[in-house]
């Protein structure tokens, strides 16, 4: 038994199956970022709240969150959501798994957006709330958007982190980059798939960085 | 000197600490419609923190802070109305990076008085000619110098229609040659009778403007008086050393 077809071989016969799959995975880190971010904006408010209440809960939420393993999290989700809430189980297997990749990457965020806002000098706050700007403006007006520029390139970072975590949801048959490898795997086709899927992933992540940085360059020429 | 009215803003017995350190120790103060007063003292000694309680950037740990006739409450709603009307100028000016100097001024009038944008604008128009920015209008605080971020940070203040005016140290980030303008501008402002409480480290301003000089020190005020008083004859030792050391 040889090493069977090149690397080459395999990705010109079945590219279009790598493609879906990396379609599949810019999807889910999508999704997963722009649901989570808006999850993480409560959050991070929660943590800033002088409700100590809510301080507490979504202290506890981020700190549970970010301290265990994204794939026990997807398993959980997966396996018993369904059972411990009826009314869900009309949902798609994806949702169960986009629930736990959405939840995962709220916790990050909010802690990229609390950083944000810690970011911009308390001085800015006193400056608006002594013109007798209320609370909420203040925050809105003033502090967020100087946070931003914080914020935006942190966010794609978690972006790319996200496309990387992804590739857990091939666990549960989802069609993403990694599940690909399952999919050869049925044609006998073990190795070649997995530097495919490496080579995929390293380009993916290497032209978002850039992107990255071309972004923190051009927010920084506004200060 | 100016003709003074009624108390405009009282403190009574008011206390602050900041963990177990306790920065003011009963303080108890009247200031008058239309005075002016200078505060002075050594750095720690409480005067900042007394200035920042009066419109409530800092919460007495106990006493009252009386404004216009009302209990400053921290929890209550109207306190944003009420700081509307106590304008407060900052050592570090504070002014908003993100947006136009002529925005800087009218986004308050705007979101909390319901000012008309044209009525608002016209108004700081004619306010940033008052300090010379009226062709500074469109640019961004960053092309500002230190005095001309600080002027533009007082008429914010302005732009509010405040009825008294608090001064934190406003020349102490300045480079010197900055200093003078923003003294004039003040000076003038104090001299349209507007009530203004400066706390600043500019002795020879201080005693020139002034109405009323308090020496804080040790978190309780341990000298008051007219700017002659104070500063030829003081009567508590640790006046007389603070100012030895200073003059």
């Amino acid at each position: 038994m040889g090493l069977g077809p090149s690397i080459i071989d395999v990705f010109l016969e079945y590219w279009p199956i790598f493609l879906k799959g990396a379609l599949g995975t810019l999807r889910f880190s999508f999704i997963a970022v722009f649901f989570g971010s808006i999850l993480g904006c409560l959050v991070s408010f929660m943590q800033l709240s002088k409700i100590k209440v809510l301080e507490v809960i979504s202290r506890a939420y981020v700190n549970i969150l970010r301290g265990t393993p994204l794939l026990v999290q997807m398993y959980i989700a997966y396996f018993f959501l369904p059972i411990a809430f009826p009314i869900m189980n009309s949902l798609s297997k994806e949702t169960y798994v986009l629930i736990a990749l959405i939840m995962n990457s709220s916790a990050y965020v909010s802690e990229i957006i609390r950083g944000g806002i810690n970011s911009v000098d308390i001085g800015q706050t006193e400056a608006a709330r002594s013109l007798g700007m209320t609370a909420k403006n203040t925050m809105l007006r003033i502090v967020l958007p100087q946070a931003v520029k914080n914020i935006l390139p942190a966010l794609a970072n978690e972006y790319i982190a996200m496309i990387k975590e992804t590739s857990m949801a091939g666990t549960f048959m989802l069609y993403e980059l990694m599940y690909t490898r399952v999919l050869l795997a049925n044609k006998f086709l073990i190795w070649q798939p997995l530097f495919i899927i490496a080579g995929i992933y390293l380009i993916m992540t290497t032209v978002l960085t850039y992107g990255v940085r071309m972004l923190e360059r051009r927010l920084s020429v506004s200060d | 000197m100016t003709e003074v009215g009624e108390v405009l803003i009282e403190t009574v017995d008011l206390h602050k600490s900041f963990g177990d350190l306790e920065v003011l120790k009963g303080i108890n103060e009247q200031i008058r419609k239309g005075e002016v007063v200078a505060v002075i003292g050594a750095s720690g000694g409480g005067k900042s923190t007394f200035l920042r309680c009066l419109n409530m950037l800092e919460e007495p740990t106990s006493g009252k802070v009386i404004f216009e006739g009302n209990v400053l409450d921290s929890k209550s709603t109207n306190l944003n109305l009420h700081r509307q009307k106590i304008g407060m100028v900052f050592q570090q000016f504070n002014v908003f990076p993100h947006m136009t100097v002529l925005d800087n001024i009218t986004i308050t009038p705007i979101l909390e008085k319901k000012m008309k944008k044209e009525d608002a604008e016209k108004e700081a128009m004619d306010l940033l000619k008052r300090i010379g920015l009226e062709d500074k209008a469109q640019e961004y605080p960053r092309k500002l110098s230190g005095g001309q971020k600080q002027r533009l940070a007082i008429v914010r203040a302005m732009a509010m229609h405040p009825d008294i005016m608090l001064f934190d140290e406003p020349t102490s980030a300045l480079d010197p040659e900055m200093v003078k303008e923003v003294l004039e501008v003040i000076r003038e402002l104090a001299e349209s009778g507007m009530t203004c409480v400066i706390v600043t480290h500019e002795m020879g301003f201080a005693r020139e403007i002034a109405d009323r000089v308090l020496f804080i020190d040790g978190g309780v005020i341990v000298e008051e008086g007219t700017p002659e008083e104070v500063f030829e004859h003081p009567k508590n030792e640790r006046t007389k050393e603070f100012l030895s050391k200073v003059l």
